[in-house]
């Protein structure tokens, strides 16, 4: 059991020493929504491959792309279909998690 | 739950530099603190995604995996190795990234759970307790549905749906397979893991075929009514690069044509119609949610095949303290890899709130995207965003599949293409890095 409390706090402190923005307060339903872009556009925004990347985007470029996607002004494959399903706000909250993303 | 010395050490191997030594001497204080521990069976999309972000979102959450495989081999993207344009290695990745990534890593196998006493055994021996248990096992194939496919049968039928050692041999028998020879492949009744998997498998064997064995053909034996998925994409496909509809087509489509039996030496496939003749036979038997997932006792849908789950957490609607993810779900959502690996991501932002004592999102809104190659270079997809309706609740206020809506807008691609096939293995690519967490 000591071991295990030992194993326990090793790793609550060599990862919590990582994630930096724990004390800040986190908008956890754009955490989530931008996770799930993940599968396409790659962890933390950053894609391997034909897929752009999402991280560092200005907030405004992105929520205008969203919106050219809705409305179908810019062209694409996939993204007009994901654009509709998102609202306004959701595009701003996407928005400013991905500018913060380095 | 014990750990021998070796455990600690392989851990302890795990955490690099100046991070552990400021754990080892700076977090006394937390000592009282009782561990909350999470334990995840299968590192598929959907388990090793969930301990990713589990650990990434939360790392005072203690996860264990309970895994058997020693590395992980993607399905999606596997009927490539079916047409020689993929290799095993190029679908084949280590553990050692998520390893790190998690507290304690098992390889082994789950042979028991106790729901009421929360803990779980391995074939191992071992006795590990949680808070949580999360399950994802992914499938569970029912070779006793098809009459003949025994073990002794399935050493020369593959089904190849899981991919690894199967996916290596079914392209064995297809490259020994002589110029004229009759692939036969089947279709399961819906539904069932990648609905557009086995039209795309007819794709890439036919688009190897057409180059070295011009002369072959593929029977499709299709268990459902008709093509249950990307339907006017695979027959575009199967039209314009494999003669479909015409006397010459390579591939023979039958609806309605679902596999009773087999019989590995007149390699024959029995359906209520006739029996099928083929060279190389792929039989994908029906399929359920994995035998884990009924030692939870959460396998209990009205047909005991899925698991009914609460779409804001991934908990059975049964079972308290026990998820479910991915292809064992019942749910409104296609048994892909993209969807595993979100229902992951969503297990563990609910998981995550209601462990710093906060309500999980109460109307999440999640995406599918799916891409299917129809040659070597062309590729099309199916997209939509689910959201959650909190009003589409049953009357005794349970949670239905039907409560997750997919949205306006949702549909497929108009028409195969290059760029689509870059999309393609740029989101394998980046699916794989999220799930596992591989380097950039």
């Amino acid at each position: 059991m000591k071991k295990t409390l030992a194993i326990s706090l090793m790793f609550a402190g060599a990862l919590g020493a990582l994630s930096a923005t724990s004390a800040q307060a986190i908008d956890t339903k754009a955490r989530f929504m931008a996770a799930n872009c993940a599968y396409c556009h790659g962890p933390d925004g950053k894609s391997r491959g034909a897929i752009p990347s999402l991280a560092g985007l200005e907030k405004g470029y992105f929520v205008d792309q969203m919106k050219a996607f809705r409305d179908g002004s810019r062209p694409a494959t996939v993204m007009q279909k994901h654009a509709m399903g998102y609202t306004d706000a959701e595009f701003e909250q996407l928005g400013a998690w991905f500018a913060a993303l380095k | 739950m014990a750990f021998d010395r070796r455990e600690f050490l392989k851990i302890s191997a795990g955490v690099t530099g100046a991070a552990s030594l400021g754990a080892l001497t700076g977090c006394a204080t937390t000592s009282t603190n009782k561990a909350y521990k999470v334990v995840i069976v299968g590192a598929g999309f959907g388990g090793a995604t969930c301990a990713r972000y589990l650990k990434m979102w939360e790392p005072k959450i203690e996860v264990t995996i309970i895994e058997p495989n020693a590395n992980f081999v993607s399905c999606p993207t596997s009927n490539g190795v079916l047409a020689g344009l993929t290799k095993m290695e190029d679908i084949t990745f280590t553990y050692d990234y998520l390893k790190k990534a998690v507290n304690h890593w098992v390889t082994d196998t789950v042979t028991g759970i106790d729901t009421a006493g929360r803990t779980v055994k391995t074939a191992g021996g071992a006795t590990i307790s949680y808070d949580r248990l999360i399950l994802a096992g992914g499938i569970e194939l029912m070779f006793d549905k098809v009459e003949g496919y025994n073990a002794e049968a399935q050493k020369t039928i593959m089904h190849a749906w899981k991919a690894g050692p199967q996916t290596a041999t079914l392209r064995k028998q297809l490259e020994a397979m002589q110029d004229g020879g009759t692939f036969v492949m089947s279709v399961p009744m819906a539904p069932y893991r990648c609905p557009p998997g086995p039209y795309e498998r007819a794709c890439q064997v036919a688009t190897y075929l057409k180059k070295a064995k011009p002369k072959s053909k593929i029977i499709i034996l299709d268990g459902n009514p008709d093509i249950a998925s990307k339907k006017g994409l695979f027959l575009a496909a199967w039209t314009k690069h494999y003669g479909y509809g015409t006397a010459n087509s390579m591939i023979e489509y039958r609806p309605n044509n679902m596999p009773r039996s087999v019989d590995p030496v007149k390699m024959m496939v029995g359906t209520e119609f006739d029996d099928v003749k083929g060279d190389v036979i792929n039989v994908v038997p029906p399929m359920r949610a994995a035998a884990i997932c009924q030692m939870a006792g959460v396998r209990n849908d009205s047909s005991n095949t899925w698991c009914p789950i609460d779409y804001r957490s991934f908990e059975s609607l049964t079972v308290k303290n026990v998820h479910v993810l991915g292809d064992s779900t019942l749910t409104n959502f296609p048994k892909s890899g993209s969807v595993a690996n979100n229902t992951g991501k969503m297990a563990a932002a609910a998981i995550v709130e209601m462990f710093n004592g906060r309500e999980p999102d109460s109307a999440p809104v999640v995406t599918n995207t799916c891409y299917s190659a129809s040659t070597e270079g062309t590729a099309f997809h199916v997209a939509t965003v689910f959201r959650y309706s909190p009003a589409k609740t049953a009357a005794d206020g349970k949670v239905t599949p039907a409560a997750m809506i997919a949205q306006k807008g949702g549909g497929v691609s108009k028409e195969e293409s290059e760029l689509e096939f870059a999309y393609m293995e740029s989101w394998a690519k980046n699916v794989w890095a999220d799930t596992l967490g591989l380097p950039g």
